[in-house]
């Protein structure tokens, strides 16, 4: 059983929003929506200030939320490496799993039904990349499978100091950040 | 410092939360107040008051089918994708709240249908005599009105507890992340119907008692509230946060003059002198609980969106 998930190299990632716009694209995503995006937080007191820019999307957890939450069962694990992927046509829009996900990363399209990222599951099923990493310029994006102990991505997890975002949320998120 | 920015934009996600607007805390609060009715009905169903002409057991069950149609209609007026709606009824997620509540609903219905048949309209009846066996059988045996005393107060509290548990389910907002949420609008649900009975019953002594019953249920309700906010205060940092959202913060204004002041602790003063004949009973009293009651989804819900964990305020 695969487990996909990415890892980002934040000493890589410049924030130039090549991934938003591949994504846009490649997912005709709606004018004013975006399914992935890019944070920059800074931490500390000068002179002591530590900056880390990121591209973020849904984390596609292992024990998501908004699976939970979703009384039709909309939202689901695909069967492909566990990707989390919303029914459009099972969705009735009672907003559930944008309330349960702690990472704000679903939204409403303007058709009534939720949209989120989905790894670009139709691009990764014909063995490509999801389009935000096949585009990005630094290269800072590895998208792979998490149960294989000999990918790129447990290799990068394994020769670098990472983080995922709110742990302590305890959805098992599948999106690694390499410090 | 910890400044983050996000070049994110999403309709209703950015900047903060505002998924839910009145539809949901209108919902909440009338299913709130029908899980009260149904449990005051039932009550007097068990208690043998079934023989008294005008128990309110005979015209609440009409009241609460009308509030919970009214509901259903604000949750129905949420939904994005309405003509989907059917699909909550063509599976059973056993972790998702929202699903258990709409199988209950579906199970409130007949229960409310059949408590309506113990008193049908004389006119209806005449034109279709059938509909008097369900009395018939019931008024058969003290024992099956009891116990069908019993089942109604059990899918009331199912209904009260179900619209806690909506929320609290959602353990992305730190603000809903209380196992006592249930608790304090099941109490909320019953005291505003307590209140509610309390200005339309026909019976003395129902008025009396509910007038009593409703005090106790407000004394209970804030001690809920305080052990919600203690509860908050005392977890993790963000939650901690989000409680402060009630008492300092934006929301501290309703929250104290409207849910704590004029919906619980000035009516309770005014029903505690009207109980104990210092002034007559007013039907202000009441009117500011189920008020109340009502502002207290409001800012529960409206709060619960704002708070978050990446946040604290």
């Amino acid at each position: 059983m695969a487990r996909y998930g990415m890892v980002i190299d934040t000493l890589k990632c410049v924030g130039c929003q090549d991934c938003v716009i591949a994504c846009e694209a490649e997912n005709s995503v709606p004018e004013g929506f975006c399914r992935d995006w890019i944070t920059t937080e800074a931490k500390g007191t000068f002179p002591t200030i530590q900056m880390e820019i990121r591209t973020e999307r849904c984390n596609h957890c292992t024990d998501a939320p908004c699976v939970s939450a979703c009384p039709t069962g909309a939202s689901h694990y695909h069967d492909i490496g566990g990707v989390v992927l919303v029914n459009h046509d099972e969705c009735i829009g009672c907003k559930a799993c944008i309330a349960s996900c702690p990472y704000d990363a679903r939204f409403v399209h303007p058709e009534g039904y939720v949209d989120k990222c989905t790894f670009c599951i139709h691009r990764v099923e014909k063995g490509q990349d999801p389009a935000c990493v096949s585009v990005c310029p630094t290269y800072c994006m590895t998208f792979g499978d998490f149960d294989d102990p000999g990918s790129e991505v447990n290799k990068l997890l394994n020769s670098r100091r990472y983080h995922s975002l709110l742990p302590e949320a305890g959805t098992k998120p599948n999106i690694y950040y390499l410090t | 410092m910890n400044e983050i920015t996000s070049t994110r934009h999403n309709h209703l996600i950015d900047p903060s939360l505002q998924i839910w607007n009145w539809e949901i805390p209108v919902y909440l609060f009338l299913g709130g107040m029908v899980a009260g009715m149904m449990l005051i009905a039932g009550y007097f169903l068990f208690k043998g008051r079934e023989n008294e002409e005008n128990c309110s057991c005979f015209y609440l069950p009409y009241i609460s089918f009308v509030l919970l149609s009214l509901g259903m209609l604000a949750l129905f007026l949420d939904l994005e994708h309405k003509l989907y709606v059917w699909r909550l009824y063509t599976t059973f997620e056993i972790s998702s709240a929202m699903s258990w509540g709409s199988w209950i609903l579906v199970l409130v219905y007949p229960m409310l249908i059949v408590n309506i048949l113990l008193k049908p309209p004389a006119a209806v009846v005449e034109k279709f005599p059938i509909l008097n066996k369900p009395k018939e059988y019931f008024f058969s045996n003290p024992m099956r009105i009891k116990s069908f005393g019993v089942l109604t107060m059990f899918f009331g509290a199912g209904i009260g507890l179900y619209t806690g548990v909506l929320l609290s389910s959602l353990g992305a907002r730190p603000l809903w992340s209380s196992s006592i949420l249930w608790m304090l609008f099941l109490v909320s649900g019953l005291s505003g119907a307590a209140a509610f009975v309390h200005v339309i019953a026909k019976n003395v002594y129902e008025r009396e008692l509910l007038a009593k019953a409703d005090n106790a249920f407000l004394i209970i309700e804030l001690f809920v509230i305080a052990l919600f906010i203690v509860g908050l205060k005392t977890a993790t940092e963000v939650q901690a946060s989000a409680a402060d959202l009630l008492l300092t913060g934006d929301y501290a204004a309703s929250f104290w003059v409207f849910v704590i002041g004029l919906g619980i602790v000035i009516p309770f003063i005014i029903q505690i002198l009207a109980v104990n004949h210092k002034i007559k009973h007013t039907p202000i009293a009441p009117l500011m609980v189920i008020l109340g009651g009502l502002v207290l989804r409001f800012v529960i819900v409206s709060a619960g969106q704002f708070s978050h964990w990446f946040r604290t305020y």
